[in-house]
């Protein structure tokens, strides 16, 4: 656990890549296997599942502090960092020479798994036994384990960079191997073999992520060197199709075979040797159902007949990683579409078939795909892929070559009601908002929101919300109506669940209206008007 | 009874006695408990404060205004009220006031801390009936480490600087903070250079009899200061300036109670922060006003209605009382303040931030 910590602290003190190699590479040189095997697991974001509520967590540190619960709450407010926070009201804890010498693995094993089916006096017990056992630092990592969460601003290309240099392998089959995740000890080895393993069998391919288009499209050159697509409102997903089995997997790196078992079952006769990268829909007879249908059945690790009813799905595929067991993400986007064709996949909308092929959109001109992307959101679709014909198949997130080309978000005018102290870097200062417009006179919720300002504009915003507060409800703040922000949003739809009657997709602020007053915000008939002239969902691309 | 002091725009007020605890506004008649800006502000008539304190205080309100003294524990009788200061360790010649009239005792702490300091004298508790307490760290996550434990920190972050050939720069008020760091550490490491803001109150504390280590200023117009041995203490807004540039290849830590919190370090930007801090921390806070036997407390600048509350709930008569005193605010704000440059006369302690 101290090596763990201490690597998660050098980590956290540099924003160098270098400097964060290093202490990855140092780590993992000196780690046993089975504490690195959970260590790789952390750092790619793997989450342990919590154990604790944070509730009773906050009740026991208040209690072993000696301080009512409504300050330690107080306190988070400041801190803007659950485990943090209760690492520095406890008292004092062991000094660092006398600190548990286990290691990661087995702080796991004992303290972390038990808590899951223990009852709360145990849980305390063992809550209570580790904080005795921890230094204060140490004391802050264990909590990030049990609550959950453990980032710490390494990515998975870096830890596997790290691994790579480690092993002495090249980068790219450590990224490969990584995929999938690391079990125990044994996975961690296999990390390392000089030669291809058994287990690569059904692994995926990192994922090339595309970024968002913030430049006038003109300024790609031609328009007829790029691949246009609808962009699907899905899930991302690889279907890995080797030797005897299929496996489909999400962009998160998580098995969703059992999640989408028809998927799986027609994505078996596709010959051996094939991997697809394409998007999960939730569709009927070619109609989209809607990202909120699809997440309920993401949402399940087992598919019931009753939910295979209620949401079908489709797969629709849009790029071709490995031909006849060849991996060609090197090959040009035009000839693995040109593959990707020959599969003979029906091209979507195609009535009840599993699994389709996204259309192209290609034009000509930008003015005729402008044209196209204005018609998205009526689609139900989020705007336009551009993907470079010439370019391979990447790993993660290089820009220049696959670009989201989104909807123009909608926008109104908002007026800011509520404040609460951010976390992370904006701890302590008012940082998210919730926003309002006009109903009837008075101003009605809408939305949360809180990035699009600037580090300077959160001071002064934070500085204005302390003058002008009317309550305060622990680390929420009620304001006099007096900052005004643009905000925009994805969609709007109606909504039984939000007091206005409106549900607001994606909320973030763009600017900050310094020349509007309160009265000159929106009202709530204005988001209805924007309801009423989109069109339903479902609508058929 | 009518209270001793009232809250009035111009500041705390003793109507009794017809004078002010560190008025925000100039007033005919004020006594300061230190010369930190938010609580003396030059403009004045005529100034009490405590004998340890003067030169500091004359350093920062400049003037030629009538500044009396009183000794520790010294008092006097202004229009009937009596009068004394008593050490609240804070920076030099920091002082509680202690104001009595009819049998009733309200002390005003200022700002203070319990911890030892080797450039001013130990805080001193006193009773009292009505305690009037700063509560710049008043939640129970601050809690300070040894001074000693810091100092060898921030000796072996030189120590490390040095071997790579980097210049060490700390961060700290010019006014007490400095000093205090620069008693703490190890001047055998290597040289200790201060920004003029510091340069200036180094004077005044070595005027009022206090010992500091040999500590070299910066010359002017100076193009290239030292060769990365050195230990550099500025004032918190040179953080990004070109001054900093002066000395190569450096790094930057602040010395701050703030940096306890590890959202406000990286908001910073700092890879490193020392815990180091002029002002008591909750224990501190609660053992000062326990010490005083106060059965009224009031609650200034920092965490007021939450220490306000705790109190309440621990059998006190309690209530914040909304003064104009900052205390050490929150490192914001840094990003909308130019740079402070050698000879530039802002208040680094205001330039360091908005008022919490």
């Amino acid at each position: 656990m101290k090596a763990f910590a201490s690597l998660y602290w050098r980590l956290d003190a540099t924003t160098s890549t270098t400097e964060k190699l290093a202490a990855l590479t140092d780590y993992f040189h000196a780690a046993p296997d089975d504490d690195a095997a959970c260590a790789v697991r952390l750092l790619s974001g793997g989450r342990q599942s919590r154990g604790v509520s944070t509730t009773l967590l906050r009740q026991w540190a208040s209690e072993a502090a000696g301080i009512p619960l409504w300050l330690l709450e107080e306190c988070y407010a400041q801190v803007g960092d659950l485990a943090e926070t209760l690492a520095l009201v406890l008292p004092g804890g062991a000094p660092p020479a006398a600190t548990d010498g286990r290691g990661l693995a087995a702080w796991i094993r004992d303290t972390i798994e038990p808590l899951r089916d223990a009852d709360d006096a145990r849980k305390q017990e063992i809550v209570r036994d580790a904080w005795r056992r921890l230094g204060p630092e140490e004391r802050i990592v264990w909590h990030k384990l049990i609550t959950g969460g453990c980032r710490v601003g390494v990515s998975r290309t870096l830890v596997a960079k790290a691994l790579a240099e480690v092993a002495g392998i090249d980068a790219a089959v450590m990224t490969h191997r990584l995929m999938g995740g690391i079990g125990d000890a044994d996975d961690y080895r296999r990390l390392f073999s000089p030669e291809a393993t058994e287990a690569d069998s059904q692994r995926p391919y990192p994922f090339f992520l595309a970024s968002a288009l913030d430049e006038p499209a003109e300024s790609l050159g031609p328009a007829t060197e790029w691949q246009v697509e609808w962009k699907w409102d899905g899930a991302r997903v690889q279907i890995v199709r080797r030797g005897g089995g299929c496996a489909v997997w999400t962009r998160g790196e998580e098995l969703a075979t059992d999640s989408f078992p028809e998927i799986a079952a027609d994505a078996a006769a596709l010959p051996a040797g094939t991997v697809l990268d394409g998007e999960l829909l939730a569709a009927r007879e070619g109609a989209l159902l809607g990202f909120a249908a699809l997440s309920r059945r993401i949402g399940r690790r087992r598919a019931t007949k009753k939910v295979l009813a209620d949401i079908p799905c489709v797969f629709v595929a849009y790029d071709l990683l490995e031909d006849s067991g060849h991996d060609i993400r090197g090959l040009p986007l035009g000839e693995r579409r040109r593959r990707l064709e020959a599969v003979g996949l029906p091209v979507f909308p195609s009535g009840d078939a599993r699994l389709q092929l996204s259309p192209r959109l290609d034009a000509d001109t930008w003015a005729d795909l402008a044209a196209a992307r204005a018609t998205a959101r009526d689609r139900g679709v989020e705007g336009l892929m551009l993907k470079r014909l010439s370019s391979p198949y990447g790993t993660g997130r290089t820009r220049g070559d696959w670009w989201k080309w989104k909807t123009e978000p909608l926008e109104i005018d908002a007026v800011l009601l509520y404040a609460q102290a951010g976390h992370g870097r904006r701890a302590g200062l008012h940082s998210d908002y919730t926003l309002g417009v006009w109903h009837d006179g008075r101003l009605v919720t809408i939305a949360k929101a809180y990035s699009g300002l600037t580090d300077a504009e959160i001071v002064e915003v934070d500085r204005i919300v302390r003058a002008t507060t009317l309550e305060k409800h622990g680390p929420v703040r009620i304001c006099s109506p007096t900052l005004v922000f643009q905000l925009a949003f994805e969609g709007v739809s109606r909504s039984t669940r939000h007091k206005a009657g409106v549900a607001v997709r994606f909320p973030r602020i763009v600017r900050w209206r310094r020349d509007k007053q309160p009265a000159d915000a929106n009202s709530l008939a204005d988001l209805v008007a924007l309801i009423d002239a989109a069109a339903s969902p479902g609508a058929v691309p | 009874m009518a209270d001793l002091l009232e809250l009035t725009p111009e500041g705390l007020y003793c109507r009794q006695g017809d004078f002010y605890v560190d008025p925000w506004r100039r007033v005919p008649r004020a006594v300061v408990t230190h010369a930190h800006a938010d609580h003396a502000r030059p403009g004045c008539d005529r100034y009490l404060c405590a004998a340890r304190g003067k030169l500091v205080l004359r350093e920062r309100i400049g003037g030629a205004a009538p500044i009396d003294t009183l000794r520790f524990g010294e008092s006097i009788s202004i229009n009937g009220v009596t009068v004394s200061f008593h050490s609240a360790g804070h920076v030099l010649g920091s002082a509680q006031v202690r104001i009595e009239h009819a049998g009733v005792a309200w002390v005003v702490t200022g700002d203070y801390k319990l911890q030892a300091d080797p450039t001013c004298d130990p805080f001193e508790h006193v009773e009292a009936d009505v305690f009037v307490t700063e509560s710049t760290f008043g939640l129970p996550i601050y809690r300070w480490a040894e001074p000693e434990t810091v100092a060898a920190a921030i000796n072996a972050w030189w120590r490390e600087n040095q071997a790579a050939g980097r210049t060490s720069v700390i961060l700290a008020y010019a006014l007490g903070k400095a000093q205090r760091i620069a008693a703490l550490v190890d001047p055998s490491i290597g040289p200790i250079v201060a920004h003029g803001a510091v340069m200036k109150m180094v004077r005044a504390y070595r005027d009022s009899g206090v010992r500091l280590p040999p500590i070299d200023g910066v010359p002017p117009r100076a193009r290239r200061v030292g060769d990365g041995r050195a230990l550099v203490i500025a004032p918190p807004s040179v953080a990004g300036s070109r001054w900093l540039r002066l000395f190569g290849e450096t790094r930057v830590a602040p010395a701050s109670g703030w940096m306890t919190v590890r959202g406000i370090r990286r908001r910073r930007g700092c890879e490193r922060g020392f815990i180091l801090s002029d002002h008591a921390d909750f224990p501190g806070l609660l053992t000062a006003i326990e010490a005083s036997r106060a059965r009224r407390v009031l609650v200034t600048h920092g965490a007021s209605e939450s220490l306000a509350r705790l109190l309440r709930e621990r059998g006190f008569d309690a209530a914040p009382l909304a003064t104009r005193f900052t205390g050490e605010p929150p490192p914001d704000g840094e990003g909308d303040a130019p740079p402070a440059d050698e000879g530039d006369e802002r208040d680094p302690d205001i330039a360091d931030g908005a008022a919490a």
